[in-house]
C-alpha cells in the first residue's frame, strides 16, 4: 500500500512510474506507524483524495485527523501540493503526479 | 476508600485526587493540602465531555474513563482509559462517525453518560443533535436513529454553544426508557429503547418565543433524576427551574426561593430523596453570579424551598459553571456524597457535606467544560 519511507521524488513505484509522497507534521507521525513521510505509487492515485484515500487505508486513525467522515478535508487542516494550496486549486480533487509532494500542514490557529 | 475527579477543560484533562505521601501536594493555595492536580493530560485539546464506565472493561479492574475530546486541527473523538488515566486509547475508526446516508459529521461529544444499571452501556450526546448507544463501554457507538429521524429535528435550533444532546437520563428499571434533552428543543423521551422519541415539556416554559408554551424547542440546559426514582425529576432551564413527579410528562416551577431562575447546573444527589442543588446565574442577559456571589443552592424538599451554600466559595467572582461542569459523586452507603463543580475561570471546588462547606480542589486551570468523579477502593486512585 505506502513504500517505505524515503527521500522525495525519484522513488520508483512498484510498476515503474514513480511515486508521490506524501508529508504529515510530526504531531500525527504517531497516528501513521511512527513515520511523518510516505509514498504511494503514482500510477495508483490521480488525485489528493486518492493519495489521502491509500494512505488513510492502512491508518484509519490519520484519515480521520484529516478529514471528516464526509470526507471533507477539517477546516484547520491544509494540503500542498507542491507549494500550492488545494484549496485554492481543486480541492482533494487537485490531480497528483510522480514526483509530486504533497505536505499536510495544520493552520496557524487557536488561542 | 478515594475520589477521582476528572476536570474536562478548554485545554486538556485534568485529574484531581486527594493527596497522598505517594501523590504530595504543592502548599501553595487553600486546598491543595488535601488535593492533588495532575494535567493538562490529552495534549491541550479541549474535553468538553468526561465520563466513567463502572464495572468497564471487566467488573474486578478500575473502571473505565472516557473523554470526548475535540481538537481545533484533527477534529472530534472519544478517549478511553483503563489504568485511571495513566495511558489512553482510541478506536481507530473513530468511535464515533456519522453513517454516510445522513451526511452529517461530528462536532464534539457533549455527553458520555454510562447507564449505570446495565454493564457496558454508554450513551453519547453529540453535536449535530444527536444521540449514540454504545454496548461495548465506549468503544463503538451507534447512533439513535429514532431520534436522528425524528421529524422535529429540522426544527431544533442550536444555542450558544451549538446544537446538541447534552443531557442523558436512563433508568434503573428499564432499559428502554430513556430522557434527552438539547438546547433547544427541549426534553425528549423514548419507551422503546429509542425506536420513537416523544417530545416532554409541558409546563416548561420558552419565553423567547411567540408562544412560550410550545409542544417542543424549550431550551432546558440541564436534567437530573432524583434518588427515589426516575419518576421525579428536576430540570434547569434557560429561565426556569422545574420539577417532574411523573417522568417527565409535567413541570411545575420550584424556582421560588431561588436569587435567580437562571443557569445551566441541575444535580440530585444519589441517595437521598428530595436532594438537589443548582448554580444559579443572574440572567440569560447578564450570565453572573448574582452579585458576583458564586453560591451554590440545595433543596432538601424537591425545590419546596432552598438553602445558600456559600461557605468556602467567592464572592467577588464574576465566572460561571456550565452545564456539566458540576457532578456529585456516590460514595456508598457509609459517606457523604462528594458534590464538586468547576468554573470558567479554573477553579474546582468540592464538598463532602452536600454543600455545607466547600473546599478548592484546583484553581488557575484553562476553562472547566466538564466533571465527573468515581468512587476508588483505598489506593486505587
Amino acid at each position: 500500500m505506502t513504500a517505505p519511507a524515503g527521500g522525495s521524488g525519484g522513488v520508483a513505484g512498484v510498476d515503474g512510474a514513480g511515486v508521490v509522497e506524501l508529508r504529515l507534521p510530526g504531531l500525527l507521525a504517531d497516528d501513521a506507524g511512527g513515520r511523518p513521510v510516505h509514498h504511494v505509487d503514482a500510477a495508483r492515485v490521480r488525485t489528493v483524495a486518492d493519495l489521502l484515500d491509500a494512505v488513510g487505508a492502512g491508518w484509519p486513525r490519520l484519515d480521520r485527523r484529516l478529514r471528516d467522515e464526509t470526507g471533507v478535508l477539517r477546516r484547520h487542516v491544509n494540503v500542498f501540493v507542491g507549494p500550492d494550496d488545494v484549496r485554492w486549486a481543486q480541492g482533494l480533487a487537485t490531480p497528483v503526479r510522480a514526483g509530486d509532494v504533497v505536505l499536510v500542514l495544520p493552520s496557524v490557529a487557536g488561542g | 476508600m478515594s475520589t477521582l475527579l476528572l476536570v474536562g477543560t478548554r485545554k486538556g484533562l485534568f485529574l484531581a485526587r486527594p493527596a497522598t505521601p505517594s501523590y504530595p501536594s504543592a502548599p501553595s493555595r487553600p486546598g491543595a493540602d488535601r488535593w492533588q492536580v495532575e494535567g493538562p493530560l490529552l495534549g491541550t485539546d479541549e474535553v468538553p465531555a468526561v465520563g466513567v464506565v463502572p464495572g468497564a472493561p471487566d467488573a474486578e479492574g478500575p473502571p473505565r474513563l472516557l473523554a470526548g475530546v475535540r481538537s481545533e486541527h484533527w477534529g472530534p473523538t472519544v478517549a478511553r482509559s483503563d489504568d485511571l488515566g495513566a495511558t489512553w486509547q482510541e478506536t481507530d475508526h473513530g468511535s464515533i462517525r456519522f453513517p454516510p446516508d445522513t451526511g452529517a459529521a461530528l462536532a464534539r461529544v457533549w455527553q458520555l453518560q454510562a447507564d449505570p444499571a446495565r454493564p457496558g452501556v454508554v450513551y453519547a450526546g453529540c453535536e449535530p443533535t444527536s444521540l449514540w448507544r454504545s454496548a461495548d463501554a465506549g468503544v463503538t457507538f451507534e447512533l439513535v436513529r429514532g431520534l436522528w429521524d425524528h421529524p422535529h429535528r429540522p426544527r431544533w435550533a442550536p444555542g450558544f454553544g451549538g446544537a446538541a444532546v447534552h443531557t442523558v437520563v436512563t433508568d434503573a428499571d428499564d432499559g428502554a426508557r430513556v430522557l434527552v434533552a438539547m438546547s433547544t428543543g427541549g426534553v425528549y423521551r423514548t419507551h422503546d429503547g429509542g425506536e420513537s422519541w416523544s417530545p416532554s415539556n409541558r409546563g416548561i416554559s420558552a419565553y423567547f418565543l411567540p408562544d412560550p408554551q410550545p409542544e417542543f424547542g424549550q431550551c432546558v440546559h440541564k436534567v437530573a433524576a432524583d434518588a427515589a426514582g426516575p419518576q421525579r425529576l428536576y430540570a434547569q432551564n434557560h429561565h426556569g427551574v422545574y420539577r417532574s413527579d411523573d417522568g417527565g410528562t409535567d413541570w411545575t416551577s420550584i424556582a421560588a426561593g431561588l436569587p435567580s431562575d437562571f443557569g445551566f447546573v441541575m444535580l440530585a444527589h444519589p441517595r437521598r430523596p428530595g436532594v438537589a442543588w443548582v448554580v444559579p446565574l443572574e440572567a440569560d442577559a447578564r450570565r453572573v453570579p448574582p452579585g458576583g456571589r458564586l453560591r451554590v443552592y440545595r433543596t432538601e424538599d424537591a425545590g419546596e424551598s432552598w438553602k445558600e451554600c456559600a461557605a468556602g466559595l467567592p464572592d467577588g467572582a464574576w465566572t460561571v459553571v456550565l452545564r456539566d461542569a458540576a457532578t456529585v459523586v456516590d460514595r456508598g452507603p457509609d459517606e457523604s456524597a462528594l458534590v464538586a463543580f468547576g468554573t470558567r475561570d479554573g477553579c474546582v471546588y468540592a464538598s463532602t457535606d452536600d454543600g455545607d462547606t466547600f473546599e478548592q480542589v484546583a484553581a488557575h486551570l484553562p476553562d472547566v467544560l466538564g466533571v465527573r468523579g468515581v468512587h476508588l477502593p483505598s489506593g486505587a486512585a
